[in-house]
């Protein structure tokens, strides 16, 4: 499968693989007008499989969404067609109002108007805690 | 501006520093009595717990103050969907000090944020309950002398405790601290606070369903209500409810300086005859409770 490489845009690489589409939901990347390409299970020399996906304008992304999602990607910017920017993304210390407490005891359940925040409480086990009630996202 | 919303606000020099004070209190109650004259305390109890709410009033008239608040949500504007962010604004132009009691976790943190006097935490939920921590900090230290180097047995609820996970985790900070986990499977210890707290500060524990095979090793015992809020399914409390219950003859076993802690209410798990038994501490508890909550007050309004 042939993509036209990009001459100005983003190209965020390494997602592993299946994650693909859940970033360009979360990145709401279906709100842009140009075009954007999701690839998905792209054979890759270090994982065997991965997902790319190319943007075909520059904009800014959500860092801290990539590094909780997938944190082994990597964004480049693209500038007349040359990579003028590669960022390995790395796991936020704290994530606001990229996921919700899902503990119905927790404030944030019903209080209105307050970000949702997590911190990185364990790097090595990826184990973000609701700064309000220390309940373990995704639990 | 300090707030106590955890017991890990507090370093252990300002616990030690919280206990002194306590126990001056205690020593010399006149030279504190109008300590914190024309200062107001507001008890915001947005679930009911008589207990805690008098224990602080009781704390800030005895040091001269005025308190003024609410004792369940209902009296409060919040029942007429006002947020707990507004609430605490209001109420923070009215006091100098904030004690809530919230049945959401982690509402003191929220109310940190807006008010513009300190905040007690006093109880979010199944969530952390501080000054109930410092109590028991004060009492252990008043009954063995020291806050390290002993073993203390926790029993019963151990899984949705607050009370214990608290207390575990201020005893983590001093040194020689052995555990014994006493509980039903059902109801133990969770794994984050095993790994989060006890493994990573390398504390001795030890789990057990039996209160009897402990009872020989203990200095300290911690007993808990199994409570019925914290249950969905009203099977699984009846089945569990009556599963450690401390009696004298569970107590022939233990040491002749066992110090008996309960953070009360209790239903059946000690039985009665325990209370004459010199070694029954709960009730110290609550009167140290007071001394405590003195203390705090006064640290947090910068008195002392």
């Amino acid at each position: 499968m042939i993509i036209d490489p990009i001459k100005n845009g983003i190209v965020i690489d390494h997602i592993k693989a299946g994650k693909g589409k859940e970033i360009y939901d979360f990145l709401q990347l279906d709100e842009l007008n140009c075009t954007v390409a999701l690839i998905k299970n792209v054979p890759s020399k270090k994982t065997g499989k991965k997902d790319i996906i190319k943007i075909d304008e520059i904009i800014n992304i959500d860092v801290d969404v990539l590094g909780y999602m997938t944190p082994e990607a990597t964004v480049s910017t693209i500038k007349d067609g040359k990579i003028c920017d590669k960022r390995k993304i790395e796991l936020p210390e704290m994530l606001k109002n990229v996921i919700k407490c899902k503990n119905p005891r927790c404030i944030t359940s019903v209080e209105q108007g307050i970000e949702h925040i997590f911190k990185l409480t364990d790097k090595e086990n990826k184990i973000y805690r609701c700064i309000y009630c220390e309940t373990k996202a995704n639990d | 501006m300090k707030n106590l919303l955890a017991i890990t606000d507090f370093s252990n020099k300002e616990i030690d520093e919280l206990i002194h004070i306590a126990e001056d209190i205690e020593k010399n109650p006149a030279k504190y009595q109008e300590k914190a004259k024309h200062k107001k305390l507001a008890t915001l109890f947005f679930e009911p717990s008589t207990r805690t709410r008098l224990s602080f009033e009781s704390a800030m008239l005895s040091l001269g103050g005025s308190v003024l608040g609410f004792s369940d949500a209902n009296s409060s504007s919040s029942s007429k969907g006002e947020s707990l962010s507004d609430t605490i604004r209001v109420v923070s132009c009215y006091s100098d000090i904030i004690a809530m009691r919230h049945p959401k976790e982690g509402a003191p943190l929220v109310a940190s944020n807006v008010a513009s006097v300190p905040i007690i935490n006093a109880g979010d939920g199944g969530h952390n309950h501080p000054t109930q921590t410092l109590t028991d900090l004060l009492t252990i230290k008043k009954e063995k002398g020291r806050l390290d180097n002993f073993t203390i047995g926790f029993c019963g609820d151990l899984k949705f405790g607050r009370t214990v996970h608290s207390l575990i985790q201020a005893l983590a900070r001093y040194k020689g601290i052995k555990l014994v986990l006493i509980s039903p499977d059902e109801l133990k210890l969770p794994d984050y606070v095993k790994k989060d707290v006890i493994e990573k500060s390398n504390m001795d524990y030890v789990e057990t369903d039996s209160l009897e095979k402990a009872m020989p090793t203990l200095d300290v015992l911690y007993m808990t209500r199994v409570q019925q809020e914290r249950f969905f399914n009203e099977d699984d409390y009846l089945r569990l409810r009556d599963s450690y219950i401390l009696d004298m003859d569970k107590l022939s076993s233990a040491k002749k300086d066992l110090s008996i802690l309960h953070p009360l209410p209790r239903v059946n798990e000690i039985s009665i005859e325990v209370d004459s038994d010199e070694r029954a501490c709960y009730f110290k508890q609550v009167y140290n409770g007071r001394l405590i909550r003195m203390a705090l007050i006064l640290k947090l309004l910068n008195l002392i």
